[in-house]
């Protein structure tokens, strides 16, 4: 069942126009990849969806049109965000953070911390004292704790170190296997995405120019369009 | 430094043994000292639920003292010369009971504060101080043009109102009912500020945006800290004017909206007892260097300058230390 669809979306901010003709369909359950190159419209095509930039073009969730929902009603119908830049509630502690975002469902605060145990050990912390990789798993926790049906991770791994960018791999997969939650990725880390991602779709100058199942994104299609 | 849960509990503690030391002197004029910093305490507390926990920068605050004033004046009033305060469509008569007034004063302030709120909530920054400015402004004068209850000159109320097993016109007694109701606001503060809206709220005046993306309306939990805030200051006006057994326009002047706001920035925004040691600190300032010189607001001045400029956590952030989210 398509649990979210974009059909020719263009958005602008102001006068300048970031998105001409984007479209996407993704499944319950489903992982997918959104791919392209720095500035090509995929933070703002998560935005779009997330109705934190009005856009024009179809745009359902569960059949239901996100046009005429508020940010934060979206947020309530099951899309939860782990936005660019992680953006904790820097002078809220670890705990605070995570009760702060809680919403009734199967992700509360002790299903977090076990997910992510090195938060547990610094719940009385405040976000802005934390390490990245430690804020970004916060980010995560965040958006879990709103019971998403649908999680969008925009460069979640962006920054962090090498052992840290898998452990957030590793979550991501144990996700996708755990929860059957449909989560969309972006990242710029092919190999890592080809192993998680069940989809890609790649957002040229604001357009999708390709969709497709993750094995059949050829080196040939990867390098000529975002350059991997 | 000391924890701020330590320098709390002694600011209520000296809060309450001063006045009991006073009785014991036989000293009545320092116990209504006191009972005046308790209710400034209890307004601004109530404001620096909407200040420091929401980000609301409201000077506009008297309006709900004032209603909160007049609720107590208009009841009293009519009790005292024994007409009712409306007969058509239903009877409404006066009355001498504090809880009563009380609860109107509350419920009256609360609904200003909700109408007040969903208008001025569309603004934010000097839009949002302004709107709330225009709003008292409008109040003030309105009351100042309001015959029936005195006009300018205000409305005097002869005798205390009653509270159910206490003598209001001891000192002491009044005293006891005011401290009680600060002690209560204050935990219901605490409460507040740990509670998942409490949390959220403070999470929205950080990061509104990001509060929406977790499903969350940044206004709606602004505009309950506001109401919130505006019921208590309600229930500030209504115990201050039983104080001075007089009301007037006064009440729901800027320079009151001000001066509670000092008492909270002075203390410290979004702490505690910051608000309590603000007005404990203003109306001893205003007691003592009032005796000394008419001009005593230079030297209020010269320290709200000094406390802003070097202990941005006001006197409790200068003792305990700085929390980062207000300094």
């Amino acid at each position: 069942m398509t649990l979210l669809k974009l059909q020719n979306v263009a958005a602008s901010y102001g006068a300048s126009k970031a998105l001409f003709d984007v479209n996407l369909s993704l499944s319950e359950g489903e992982v997918l990849a959104l791919l392209g190159r720095n500035g090509m419209g995929k933070s703002t095509t998560v935005k779009t969806i997330c109705r934190m930039m009005s856009a024009t073009g179809t745009l359902t969730f569960d059949n239901q049109d996100l046009h005429r929902l508020a940010c934060h009603k979206v947020a309530r119908l099951g899309i939860g965000l782990v936005p660019e830049g992680r953006r904790c509630f820097a002078n809220l502690t670890v705990t605070e953070n995570l009760i702060a975002a809680a919403r009734p469902g199967p992700w509360d605060l002790a299903r977090v911390i076990t997910l992510f145990s090195q938060l547990g050990a610094r719940k009385a912390q405040r976000a802005n004292t934390l390490s990245g990789g430690e804020q970004q798993m916060l980010a995560i926790g965040r958006a879990l704790m709103t019971n998403p049906r649908l999680l969008i991770l925009d460069e979640a791994t962006e920054g962090l170190a090498p052992i840290i960018r898998q452990e957030i791999w590793a979550v991501i997969s144990k996700l996708k296997a755990d929860t059957g939650m449909a989560i969309i990725v972006i990242d710029k880390s092919l190999a890592e995405l080809k192993q998680v991602c069940d989809r890609a779709a790649i957002i040229e100058r604001g357009k999708t120019v390709w969709q497709g199942a993750m094995v059949d994104l050829t080196p040939n299609i990867s390098e000529r369009l975002i350059g991997v | 430094m000391i924890r701020e849960s330590y320098l709390n509990a002694l600011v209520l503690f000296l809060l309450l043994a001063v006045p009991v030391w006073a009785t014991i002197i036989d000293e009545p004029f320092t116990i209504t000292l006191a009972t005046r910093a308790v209710i400034f305490a209890l307004a601004a507390v109530g404001l620096n639920i909407a200040l420091g926990l929401g980000g609301l920068v409201s000077l506009g605050h008297a309006v709900f003292f004032g209603i909160g004033g007049y609720a107590m004046g208009i009841l009293a009033h009519h009790a005292q010369t024994y007409t009712p305060v409306m007969s058509l469509p239903f009877l409404i008569e006066g009355t001498k009971s504090m809880p009563v007034i009380w609860l109107v004063a509350m419920a009256s302030s609360g609904l200003a504060a909700f109408a007040i709120g969903t208008l001025s909530l569309r603004t934010t920054g000097v839009y949002f101080i302004m709107i709330t400015l225009a709003f008292g402004q409008m109040f003030y004068f309105f009351t100042i043009s309001w015959p029936t209850y005195g006009g300018e000159d205000g409305l005097s109320v002869y005798v205390r109102n009653e509270f159910p097993g206490l003598n209001t016109l001891v000192p002491i007694h009044f005293f006891a009912i005011c401290f009680i109701i600060l002690c209560l606001v204050l935990l219901l503060n605490a409460l507040i500020a740990k509670s998942p809206f409490g949390l959220a709220l403070n999470a929205a005046r950080q990061m509104p945006k990001r509060v929406q993306a977790v499903g969350l309306n940044p206004n709606r939990l602004k505009l309950l800290a506001f109401v919130i805030s505006g019921v208590i200051a309600g229930l500030a006006g209504a115990l201050f004017a039983d104080l001075n057994r007089f009301v007037s326009p006064t009440m729901f002047s800027w320079q009151m909206s001000g001066e509670i706001m000092v008492f909270v920035i002075l203390g410290g925004v979004g702490r505690l007892c910051g608000p309590v040691v603000g007005a404990v600190v203003f109306v001893m300032l205003e007691h003592f260097l009032g005796g000394l010189s008419e001009y005593w607001h230079v030297y209020l001045g010269a320290l709200l300058l000094i406390v802003v400029l070097f202990a941005r956590g006001g006197l409790v952030g200068l003792i305990v230390g700085r929390v980062d989210a207000h300094d």
